[in-house]
């Protein structure tokens, strides 16, 4: 084999690291691509719909005269089906997570149970609007109700919720409940007041996230058949009157903020379209609010727990 | 402690009975809440399959496979799935040549490149972008990109696959680049030393050393994306028209089977009429689809496991 001479080998290596600037350039345009698509799509909505951002936008109802309309319907419709959603999907997700990493054993059943919640998270969520229509709507006989979209959506975000409650348990160091064990504890208890309570910041991260998901799904609330076009609120959980609380909203029809959004951006005329961008604004600020937070909260936890 | 001693033991036993059915009805109710997962499987599967088998006694099987024609709300009705998997494969296709080179490059830079504090600033930046809801990337999609493109291509209709397929993309970048990052950096540092030791450059030992190792997690990433492309809903329902046309040329208008299902849950659907049954025949094809590329990643990911 012919040796190389210095020179040669040089040029070689400067050639190589040359292609490392040249990647170096490539991989920061395309990092960038990312980051970029989300300024430019802030920066277009907030410039389309910053005129429509007034009060009077907020208060209204729909209407057919653009200039007139507001989200008001939505606004009250998304917030009673997230309250719904959050009844739903916070109790039993942490349940599921709490099971599975504490009291499950190495069995089939188990097995069975983690490759469905993987499962899940794939299922397109399209296809929970088909399940809800077919098992809220007409099985269950709940209507194209806030109770139905409520509940879609808390099976939409369940494996959200059950996976970060695993990851956030898991972290709690075994010696935790071996303490509590030492003590007289049962396994109950040592969940309830030490296992649980120290895994708040972890399961908190999720909750939000898959809230924040809810907030902005659009495609199941669809097709359980919420209406696009809703000119009223839903009867008042809270009365004056005995029994003072009522539970008839959750049979109302309703309207939620991204199908709000849906119903004017598919209407040819600009002046819906403006309404389309300004809805748009509050639901990417709804969103990205609670997805930052969701990032703060798990920053702060990974820092300030040193077990 | 103050109470007689005499009846203490039987007391304490009485007590630790009573704990332990406590226990018993606890752990039940855990294992429920987990099982339901189960459930919820087994209802979409049950439901996809009870409501599309009164479809098919209405379409024959052979019709929905082979016609080449969905226009199941004109008078003239046919039931052919391909226009609507035509549509369904375009724009995924679409998504997948921008999202596949970009999030790979960016796996790759921020894996291997990137210094640790650029990592945790993009990030949760990319997470962000991929929580943004989907009907404000409908917007961007029809008002925003595809205006844009009819500045290079002005035959391009103001419906059409191109547009949508590229926001696509930009949104499950994220899932991709995150998932391959992952991979490459669970390849240990060894080989890399081992690489840099032999004199090679950075991005010849991401190529050549890193990348064939984590080539599972990597190919797992696409597919993962694929799966979020093919079940996406909103950006293709507000920018591509819901027009079933059976073509792949992306610069036509057409529509994928999550766009159709929105499209007919939007009209006053009768419960039980051929419309209402045909939505899950067709949601039964998506999850099917899903399902498939769902597996495959699994087995991919397991099959090529590096063993280091």
């Amino acid at each position: 084999m012919m040796a190389y001479d210095a020179q040669a080998v040089r040029r070689l290596v400067a050639r190589g690291k040359q292609w490392d600037k040249v990647f170096v350039i490539a991989g920061l345009l395309c990092m960038m691509v990312g980051v970029l698509t989300l300024a430019l799509l802030l920066v277009g909505l907030i410039q389309d719909g910053a005129g429509r951002l007034n009060w009077q936008f907020f208060s209204h109802f729909p209407s057919r005269r653009a200039e007139q309309a507001g989200i008001l319907s939505a606004i009250v419709g998304s917030s009673l089906v997230m309250l719904v959603t959050a009844l739903a999907a916070i109790p039993l997700g942490i349940a599921a997570g709490v099971y599975l990493e504490e009291y499950a054993g190495r069995n089939w059943v188990t097995e069975i149970i983690e490759v469905n919640v993987t499962n899940l998270a794939g299922v397109p969520s399209i296809v929970y609007g088909l399940l809800a229509l077919s098992l809220f709507v007409y099985g269950l006989g709940f209507g194209q109700s806030i109770l139905s979209a409520g509940l879609t959506l808390a099976l939409l975000i369940l494996p959200v919720i059950i996976v970060s409650t695993r990851e956030a348990i898991r972290a709690i160091p075994g010696i935790i409940r071996e303490g509590a064990y030492a003590l007289g504890a049962t396994r109950w208890q040592t969940v309830r007041d030490h296992v649980v309570p120290y895994s708040t910041g972890g399961i908190l991260t999720g909750v939000i996230i898959g809230l924040a998901r809810a907030i902005g799904e659009t495609a199941p609330v669809i097709t359980i058949g919420a209406l696009t076009f809703i000119a009223f609120l839903p009867p008042a959980p809270v009365s004056g009157e005995f029994p003072f609380l009522s539970f008839e909203w959750l049979r109302s029809p309703f309207t939620v903020m991204p199908i709000q959004m849906f119903n004017w951006l598919s209407r040819p005329q600009a002046a819906f379209q403006e309404n389309a961008a300004a809805a748009g604004v509050i639901l990417v600020v709804m969103t990205l609010v609670m997805n930052a937070a969701a990032i703060w909260l798990r920053v702060r936890y990974r820092k300030r727990i040193k077990w | 402690m103050n109470t007689a001693p005499t009846n203490s033991r039987s007391g304490r036993f009485a007590h630790n009975a009573l704990r332990h059915w406590g226990e018993r009805i606890i752990e039940s109710v855990l294992f429920l809440a987990a099982f339901s997962a189960v459930a919820v499987t087994v209802a979409i599967v049950g439901i996809l399959l009870y409501e599309s088998q009164a479809f098919f006694q209405h379409v024959p099987l052979k019709d929905f496979l082979t016609d080449t024609q969905w226009t199941i709300m004109f008078t003239d009705k046919h039931f052919g799935v391909a226009p609507l998997l035509a549509g369904t494969l375009t724009t995924t296709g679409v998504a997948l040549l921008l999202a596949v080179p970009i999030g790979t490059v960016t796996a790759i830079y921020l894996s291997e490149f990137a210094s640790h504090r650029v990592r945790e600033t993009v990030k949760p930046v990319l997470e962000l972008l991929a929580g943004i809801p989907t009907v404000v990337f409908g917007y961007f999609a029809l008002l925003m990109v595809t205006p844009a493109l009819q500045w290079f291509m002005p035959d391009l209709p103001g419906f059409n696959m191109l547009g949508p397929g590229l926001v696509m993309g930009i949104m499950i970048i994220p899932y991709v680049s995150s998932v391959a990052e992952d991979a490459m950096r669970a390849v240990p540092m060894h080989m890399r030393e081992g690489s840099y030791a032999m004199g090679a450059t950075r991005l010849q030992t991401a190529l050549k050393v890193v990348m064939p190792a984590a080539t599972s997690g990597v190919v797992a990433a696409y597919i993962l994306g694929i799966s979020r492309a093919v079940g996406e809903t909103m950006v293709v329902a507000v920018a591509a028209g819901q027009q079933p046309n059976f073509t792949f040329d992306p610069r036509e208008s057409g529509a994928t089977i999550t766009a159709f299902i929105v499209q007919v849950a939007l009209g006053d659907l009768p419960h039980g009429s051929l419309e209402y049954q045909s939505i899950f025949a067709v949601g039964l094809v998506l999850v099917l689809l899903t399902l498939f590329f769902n597996v495959l990643g699994h087995v991919v990911r397991k099959r090529f496991r590096e063993a280091y």
